[in-house]
């Protein structure tokens, strides 16, 4: 945005006025959070059991559909709430603007890859290879 | 990335000395950050021995003895000196506050006192609110209504809706919450801060106020409201102890209510 000494004190603050957006990634940030609390405790559980399992029992264990379900889940939660708590942390420390808006639209695609690449590794374990 | 390190024209310097009168029996040391930007110089830190026998009790009484007896280039504001017109804003130890209702006896060891963080210093302690002052201006302070007022008598609100108001009319403007607030120093040109925001919200919760949507609307914005993180700095700085915070999140929560 331009900052030209020549714009009333006014004008720079109100800048380009309202994104009218906001509320949305507010909402879904608290609410990945919540949907975090009872499969992060699931995640750990499982990931307790773990200890002594062979590879073909950790199969069986993740092509149950509770498991399988669950796992998506949470990778469809975790990358979703990283993505919206990255850009947050991007908006605030990234003060160029250019840069930012490249950092954040970055981190939108590493999240979508990571998850997609998750989503598909759980399926392809349950449904068989 | 954000500024975390001052520029070197900014970095401080170590200052003079004042010693207190040789027959001073009850002294304190005084730091007080002084800048000119017209003169080259970088800022420093004056040290100012006060005799606490001929000076008044709270920091903006020996801040007014140190510009009267000791060092009159020493530039600062102040007016009511009882906490009301939000003239004497600065950093004392660490922390926002009001110079006249602070206390010298609430400190420990040397009273440190810089100008409110994150702002242009005008000169010493004396910074530049003028960005902070027209981000109120832009939530319109006022009330607005299309209805016109009945005619021979004021705009009627019951008791209980005036008591939402409680909290939040008192706010001073002295710009203590909004400075102390890392949102704000990284991002205060798109960010409203918590004096901003809490007064749009004094609006927006008026029960005589015809424009709460249009105000919403006005504050619907990732930088405008977002950028608050719930980090409360600015109800611990809040001299009047007022919760800028709440009322931030008053606002967040009926962005929220308003969708469903």
């Amino acid at each position: 945005m331009s900052t030209s000494e020549m714009r009333s004190p006014l004008s720079r603050a109100k800048g380009w006025g309202s994104a009218k957006s906001g509320t949305h990634h507010f909402w879904m940030q608290r609410l990945t959070a919540l949907a975090l609390i009872p499969l992060t405790l699931w995640f750990c559980f499982g990931i307790a059991s773990m200890p002594g399992m062979t590879h073909a029992d950790f199969v069986a264990w993740l092509s149950s559909p509770f498991s399988a379900v669950m796992m998506i889940l949470t990778l469809i939660a975790v990358f979703y709430h990283y993505a919206l708590g990255l850009q947050v942390i991007i908006e605030d420390y990234v003060s160029n603007h250019a840069v930012r808006t490249a950092a954040v639209i970055a981190s939108h695609f590493v999240s979508v890859i990571l998850a997609v690449t998750g989503i598909f590794s759980v399926i392809k374990i349950a449904i068989g290879a | 990335m954000a500024e975390f390190t001052l520029p070197p024209n900014s970095v401080v310097k170590g200052g003079r000395t004042f010693e207190a009168p040789a027959d001073a029996t009850r002294t304190r040391t005084f730091k007080v950050y002084r800048y000119d930007p017209g003169s080259g110089e970088n800022p420093s830190v004056d040290t100012y021995h006060v005799d606490l026998d001929t000076c008044g009790p709270m920091v903006l009484d020996a801040l007014i003895k140190i510009k009267n007896d000791i060092d009159p280039t020493l530039s600062f504001r102040r007016s009511c000196r009882e906490g009301i017109c939000g003239s004497c804003a600065m950093n004392i130890g660490g922390s926002n506050t009001l110079a006249c209702t602070a206390g010298i006896d609430e400190f420990d060891g040397d009273i440190v006192v810089y100008p409110l963080p994150h702002q242009p210093v005008v000169r010493d302690l004396v910074s530049d609110l003028t960005n902070f002052y027209a981000q109120y201006a832009s939530v319109e302070p006022w009330l607005k209504a299309d209805t016109p007022a009945p005619s021979g008598r004021e705009r009627l609100q019951s008791p209980e809706d005036r008591e939402k108001l409680d909290g939040l009319y008192e706010c001073i403007l002295c710009a203590c919450c909004s400075t102390s607030c890392p949102s704000y120093w990284w991002n205060s040109d798109r960010y409203l801060g918590p004096a901003a925001l809490l007064n749009a919200y004094r609006w927006i919760v008026d029960s005589r106020d015809e424009h709460t949507g249009e105000r919403l609307d006005d504050l619907e914005d990732p930088f405008k409201l977002y950028r608050c993180h719930t980090i409360m700095n600015c109800t611990s700085a809040c001299p009047k102890g007022l919760n800028p915070a709440q009322a931030i999140g008053e606002i967040k929560k009926t962005m929220v209510m308003r969708q469903f």
